[in-house]
């Protein structure tokens, strides 16, 4: 799939992307809590690279695809709910 | 003075390390190192921040050169740079990517042009004092590792026997950095003197691991962790062909071990060793728990204590896990001292996470918690409890996030108004398994 994604379609996936982070890391907070925005790594959530691989299991079996780093950068798609949202919803097949 | 070779083969073409734009030769690598070591101030402390393989390579050497130590911190956080730069003023690092480093004086890895002349293999002062590798101390304050290039030398060729490399080399991927202990001796001394090329980048995703795998010759050997090679057989993707896996730094549940080899069909290999002692032991975890030292290694005990010396062992080092001794150099692990944590293989210890959250301003009192473990191979999350009137977790886990490395970060953050300490002022484990059991329950309730 390549075509554009609407940011609709982005916003739509937003809390079901954000109730599969906090179950997949077990996070002390409600899936509302996730700004769309805020980085989920540094002073946002504070992700680490830990965090990285179990969410990317989570993704590859509800989504069905295999996330890849390009050029080494293993946290470009996590620096925000909404990128990887957004990276989701154009790399889908389920 | 006694000299040892910068690496062991003599073949100037053989290939010395694989990258994304094909393989670079031994000789190639001594023409990097060269010009390199041209352009490096030589200031006497050389922190390699490279994170791909090769340039570490290419720095590591450049710095032995130029009569350089290179420091090798356990953690990359602003606080632990800050310390270093105060410790070793003349420190330079060496880096290849555009990361904030403002706490220190940087030198950006440079575009090479190899000379034309055949390059030399280097010889090394066995006593130069070629690496310090430092672990989180109980006080606080890191704790430096010593490692003279003789013993780094005995070590590489220790490990690459012990695993069989040195009559049969393998090329090496490693998912772990090339910094920390694990990595710098399974991927970076294996190379320079078991022969072994390997793979510059550090494949993460499992599929990269599976594409990484697939570009390289075989014999493979992958260098991994519990978790990474749980992550790798969870994704349920085709693996291409790998000859030999090697895990290190946490246990390893014979039940991954044993999925390990039916879907590789390679033997699995796990290290055990130490920071302070460097690699000890393996052992083929399907085999059973017996492990075997490596070539050149003696343990001693007395008393409860077990001590590591000889081979490429600096000193006498105490270990910080029980062991029982067999026959014939083997022996058997029975656990780890209270104190010490080990989460997805970063090492410290409770007391020091405890000093970091007790110098936060505002911070009255306050423990960290590590929550039984809920599964093998998977990873527990600390826990912690504090004191600080005034102060949102929010803010505290800012402040922390300064000071201690981000797999330590507590989840939860629990504010209380008092800790529940014994008479003496001591925090029995009990205590806190009992607010931990409340918070967790409470949770439980909030979130259905």
């Amino acid at each position: 799939m390549s075509q554009a994604i609407s940011p609709e379609a982005v916003d739509a996936l937003l809390p079901e992307v954000a109730d599969l982070i906090v179950t997949a890391l077990n996070l002390d907070m409600s899936p509302a809590e996730i700004e769309a925005d805020a980085p989920l790594f540094g002073d946002g959530l504070g992700l680490d690279s830990i965090d990285v691989l179990e969410i990317a299991l989570v993704i590859s079996k509800k989504y069905g695809f295999q996330l890849k780093s390009d050029n080494q950068d293993n946290v470009r798609i996590f620096s925000s709910l909404r990128a990887l949202a957004t990276h989701i919803a154009s790399q889908r097949t389920q | 003075m006694n000299r040892l070779p910068l690496l062991a083969g003599d073949d100037l073409a053989a290939v010395f390390a694989w990258r994304p734009e094909g393989p670079v030769s031994v000789g190639d690598y001594l023409a990097d190192v060269h010009a390199l070591a041209e352009r490096l101030p030589a200031t006497g402390h050389l922190l390699n921040l490279c994170h791909d393989r090769y340039r570490f390579a290419v720095g590591f050497a450049a710095g032995l050169l130029r009569g350089m130590t290179s420091l090798q911190p356990s953690s990359q956080s602003p606080e632990t740079f800050r310390r270093l730069a105060a410790d070793f003023p003349d420190l330079v690092a060496l880096c290849d990517d555009p990361v904030e480093t403002p706490e220190l004086s940087r030198f950006d890895f440079p575009l090479l042009v190899r000379g034309r002349s055949t390059p030399t293999i280097p010889q090394i002062a066995v006593d130069h004092l070629a690496a310090i590798l430092f672990t989180s101390g109980s006080t606080g304050l890191p704790q430096a590792q010593k490692k003279t290039w003789g013993k780094l030398v005995l070590n590489g060729r220790a490990g690459a026997q012990a695993l069989g490399l040195d009559r049969r080399p393998h090329v090496l991927v490693g998912t772990v950095p090339v910094q920390h202990s694990y990595g710098f001796e399974s991927t970076f001394l294996l190379a320079l003197h078991g022969g072994c090329p390997f793979w510059s980048g550090k494949p993460f995703y499992p599929q990269d691991i599976a594409s990484t795998l697939a570009a390289v010759p075989q014999p493979r050997l992958l260098v991994t962790t519990p978790f990474h090679l749980s992550a790798l057989l969870a994704a349920g993707i085709d693996l291409p062909a790998v000859d030999l896996l090697l895990s290190a730094t946490a246990p390893l549940s014979t039940k991954l071990a044993t999925e390990a080899e039916t879907r590789t069909g390679a033997p699995l290999l796990e290290i055990y060793g130490s920071t302070e002692s460097g690699q000890l032991a393996s052992r083929r975890t399907t085999d059973g728990a017996t492990w075997t030292l490596l070539p050149g290694v003696r343990l001693e005990q007395d008393g409860d204590h077990t001590l590591a010396c000889a081979g490429h062992v600096e000193g006498r080092v105490a270990l910080s896990d029980v062991i029982e001794l067999l026959p014939d150099g083997r022996f058997l692990l029975h656990g780890r001292h209270a104190d010490l944590i080990n989460i997805a293989g970063k090492r410290t210890s409770l007391a020091y996470l405890n000093h970091q959250l007790a110098a936060v301003p505002g911070v009255a009192d306050g423990a960290f918690f590590l929550p039984d473990e809920e599964s093998p191979d998977g990873i527990t999350r600390l826990a912690a409890f504090v004191v600080a009137p005034g102060l949102t977790a929010r803010q505290i886990t800012v402040v922390l996030r300064q000071r201690i490395e981000a797999i330590f970060l507590p989840r939860p953050l629990v504010l209380v108004d008092e800790l529940p300490r014994n008479s003496t002022g001591k925090l029995p484990r009990s205590g806190l398994q009992t607010l931990y059991a409340e918070h967790v329950e409470r949770a439980g309730h909030g979130r259905s």
